[in-house]
């Protein structure tokens, strides 16, 4: 593979119902390419964490997904309120989601442990008030 | 096991079923959406009560083979229209998620 394929997503934050959608798109798209099932598994896993996360909490945001020759990189930004102690929010359990937000089976404080789980690499840049940009990389070995 | 013949075996109802014969080779329980998506595997039958769309979405990253809808928990149409598309296999069942895990776990041991 000599060019890098790129896709861009705007996640929306007023819709709930349609959450997900940017992170089933890139499941197909890997699929197409013909990425082992694990690969793209961890790929979409954390992937749609991180676009839940943008609708539970920030009003939306982008996601960008590079498909690179060794290496998935994605980036997820945001202008929400950013996140106060990221090594708190790090912490499985650990969750600032509303009552409602529960109610639909999130907010088990997972998203962002699973995000680290399912990557190989991730960091969280975050400002309070400003916003938060994670980035995440999948190795292909 | 395919899911055809664990529905058989599990007398469960068939909400949508567009990939019959995919294989259950294992079994996850759970209703926190974001905890049954860090641990559930590809292949379980995963059960639950959760109805709401974001099972479709679950279902469809985790892999797994098929969602059980315990206690005959109901659907909106637009879930299933969703699993449907998405290739998700959704079947219900009146018994509790305890009688469904035992009798899946007797199957596949």
């Amino acid at each position: 593979m000599n060019d890098a394929v790129v896709l861009h997503f705007d996640v929306d934050g007023e819709n709930f119902t349609s959450a997900g959608e940017a992170s089933v798109q890139v499941k197909k798209t890997l699929r197409q390419m013909g990425f082992p099932p694990e690969v793209i598994r961890r790929v979409s896993i954390a992937m749609y964490e991180g676009e839940i996360n943008m609708v539970i909490h920030a009003g939306g945001g982008k996601a960008d997904v590079t498909v690179d020759s060794d290496k998935i990189h994605i980036v997820l930004a945001d202008k929400g309120p950013g996140i106060a102690d990221i090594d708190l929010a790090m912490q499985e359990g650990y969750s600032t989601a509303k009552d409602n937000i529960r109610s639909l089976g999130f907010g088990a404080g997972m998203g962002l442990p699973n995000m680290k789980r399912y990557s190989d690499h991730m960091e969280v840049e975050s400002a309070l008030g400003k916003g938060t940009t994670i980035t995440m990389d999948i190795y292909l070995s | 096991m395919t899911v055809e013949a664990l529905a058989k075996q599990l007398s469960l109802t068939a909400l949508c079923l567009p990939e019959a014969d995919r294989t259950v080779e294992g079994c996850y329980c759970g209703d926190l959406l974001s905890w049954v998506m860090g641990r559930a595997k590809s292949g379980d039958a995963w059960v639950t009560i959760m109805t709401n769309i974001n099972v479709v979405a679950v279902a469809s990253l985790t892999d797994c083979a098929c969602v059980i809808l315990a206690e005959d928990a109901q659907v909106e149409p637009q879930v299933l229209e969703k699993a449907q598309v998405q290739g998700i296999n959704l079947l219900v069942s009146q018994k509790d998620s305890f009688a469904l895990c035992a009798e899946i776990g007797a199957l596949l041991s």
